[in-house]
């Protein structure tokens, strides 16, 4: 198709496991590199060596600052896309990277980790660890949709993507901690039990009702404050999940 | 499809009660929460669901998957505090190796489960498995430590001699296995809400493919809407098999209108609070999920 968009995935210190979490989606994939984007820059899937031009840019990992070539790149990254969005949350938080304190072999001395939301402009987040297949596949028709649309699937676009643009803004820490400053002290938090699903670590519990953290397991994806409810409820998006769902489903088919 | 600014949008509405009368014994009202998932059960719809069972203490909910009908019937009854059933949905398809979850519970619940399928944060492998959504009608829920203080300090009465608890026409009922029934006015039972129920805009779980309460139908009837293609094949399916005795919401008392009344007013002071939060200190607003 002529207008395809141009897709990246660039990888900064990640394991992968979001890229693998990308290729999850099976034929879904291969429908969105067949009809709406061409893979333009994967280390891992596309022999090309440097940053091209992209529509949109899926980056994996946080940024070691001490790794010169990383810093160049996250920077190149911003200047050649429209769209930078950090797939994951060692991106969009720093995630289990935050907990390096260097000393690995062959490069001890990186030891520095940030989001790259601390180094660029974000403009959406995709949390998770990893970021689910679905999560991934929605923002990818959703992308295609808002740069080649026509203007209902840019209205729709624009809504649907509006609070994931919305959590790039907020911040690149993420934490348990989120649920209390944001969710249960702000008087939110209704007990129904997403955040303890969401945790990749099982880290969140309910007792009598109301979630408990257990914070030293806690590795910092921001899944939790970004699946509940209370964090973000959009009255002009959530409840069409059936239309929703439908044409997600019918532009993947 | 009839789209209602309080009762959200749906194809149809009855009154109804289950035929089934081993379920109807526990059940809460007309027992269509349970007969539903039995039927789905069944017909291989779902592979189990998501239910309030019962928990360490005298009526304080426990989310569990159910995968038999025998677990389904034990999960009867409406139980006056938190449940937090959505802890469940990644693990129904994880640990229970479900491919069709059935999901039970509140407004809010309903919210979650549709916010998981259209923003799965860290919700892999949940949005297309999520066969049947049936949600309750919700005015409010209660801490268990509420629960506690109205049933024990507020009705005299101790929780574990405790047979059925109620809310309707303007009371909070409390009936034993002896044989007592308690009333209380709504007004001394109010300030023991759960405060996050305070800002919630869904009176009749408008997200679920099928939604049902008490309130509009007779005793032992419920009021249920049919909101999706999933509930609508699922609802017509298990009627045309006898499984349910359906009215038109027109022919019974009190009817839709009081349920329109209820869920305008419910959904008319929470939004209130959503807008005195919004100067809730000086130059300083409380956070709002709804912007
Ligand atoms: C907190 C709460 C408040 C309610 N408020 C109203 C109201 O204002 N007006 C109204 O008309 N109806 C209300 N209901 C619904 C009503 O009490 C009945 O649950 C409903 O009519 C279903 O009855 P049934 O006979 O079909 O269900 P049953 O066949 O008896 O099955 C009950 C189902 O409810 C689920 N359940 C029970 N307790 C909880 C809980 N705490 N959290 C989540 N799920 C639970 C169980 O999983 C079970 O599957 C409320 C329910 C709850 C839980
Ligand atoms: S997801 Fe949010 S509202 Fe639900 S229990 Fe957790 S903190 Fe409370
Ligand atoms: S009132 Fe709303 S927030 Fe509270 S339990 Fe019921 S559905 Fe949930």
């Amino acid at each position: 198709m002529a207008n395809k968009i141009k897709l990246g995935h660039v990888h900064m210190s990640g394991c992968t496991g979001c890229l693998v979490s990308v290729a999850d989606n099976y034929l879904g994939f291969i429908k969105i590199l067949d009809d709406y984007a061409d893979l333009v820059y994967s280390l891992t899937l596309a022999d090309v060596r440097h940053i091209p031009e992209m529509d949109v840019a899926l980056v994996e990992g946080s940024v070691c600052i001490q790794d010169h070539e990383s810093v160049e790149e996250i920077k190149e990254t911003r200047k050649k896309s429209k769209v930078v969005v950090a797939l994951g949350s060692c991106a969009s938080y720093g995630n289990i990277t935050r907990f390096c304190r260097g000393g690995q072999h062959n490069q001890p001395q990186h030891e520095s980790f940030l989001p790259i939301g601390n180094l660029i402009d974000v403009d959406v987040y995709i949390p998770g660890c990893p970021p689910s297949p679905e999560l991934i596949r929605n923002v990818a028709v959703m992308a295609y949709m808002l740069l080649q649309g026509n203007a209902d699937q840019k209205a729709l676009a624009d809504k649907y993507l509006k609070p994931l643009m919305a959590l790039a803004k907020r911040g690149t820490t993420a934490c348990f901690c989120d649920l209390m400053n944001d969710v249960i002290n702000q008087g939110l938090c209704m007990g129904c039990g997403t955040c303890a699903a969401s945790c990749p670590v099982r880290a969140i519990t309910h007792e009598f009702g109301k979630p408990q953290g257990q914070r030293d397991l806690c590795i910092k994806c921001g899944s939790c404050y970004g699946a509940c409810p209370r964090s973000f409820f959009n009255f002009d998006v959530i409840p069409e999940f059936e239309t929703i769902s439908e044409i997600i489903a019918g532009a993947l088919k | 499809m009839i789209a209602d600014p309080y009762l959200g949008k749906y194809t149809t509405c009855v009154s109804a009660r289950s035929t089934d009368k081993e379920i109807l014994q526990k059940a809460q009202d007309g027992g269509i929460v349970t007969t539903l998932m039995v039927y789905a059960l069944e017909q291989g719809i779902i592979d189990g669901a998501i239910v309030a069972g019962k928990g360490d203490r005298p009526w304080q909910p426990r989310p569990f998957v159910a995968m038999s009908r025998e677990d389904l019937l034990k999960a009867r009854g409406t139980k006056y505090n938190i449940s937090p059933q959505i802890s469940l949905l990644k693990e129904a398809t994880r640990s229970f190796g479900l491919d069709k979850v059935g999901v039970t519970g509140v407004c809010c619940q309903m919210q979650a489960v549709r916010k998981a399928q259209l923003y799965p944060i860290n919700m892999r492998d949940v949005p297309d498995k999520i066969a049947l959504a049936v949600g309750l009608f919700c005015m409010e829920n209660f801490p268990y430590k509420s629960m506690q203080t109205i049933v024990e300090d507020h009705a005299g009465q101790s929780l574990s001699s405790v047979k059925k608890m109620e809310i309707g026409k303007g009371k909070f009922w409390v009936y034993t296995e002896r044989g007592n029934v308690v009333t209380l006015p709504l007004k001394v039972t109010h300030k023991y809400e759960q405060p996050g129920c305070h800002v919630c805009l869904d009176y009749v779980s408008n997200l679920g493919d099928i939604s049902t309460g008490s309130v509009g139908s007779p005793d032992g009837w419920s009021t249920v809407f049919i909101r999706t293609k999933v509930g609508n094949d699922v609802w017509s399916k298990a009627v045309a098999e006898g499984i349910f005795e359906t009215k038109p919401i027109e022919e019974v008392k009190p009817g839709l209108e009081l349920v329109t009344k209820l869920a305008k007013e419910k959904i008319d002071k929470n939004r209130k609070t959503v807008e005195e939060r919004k100067t809730f200190g000086i130059n300083k607003a409380l956070q709002n999920p709804y912007t």
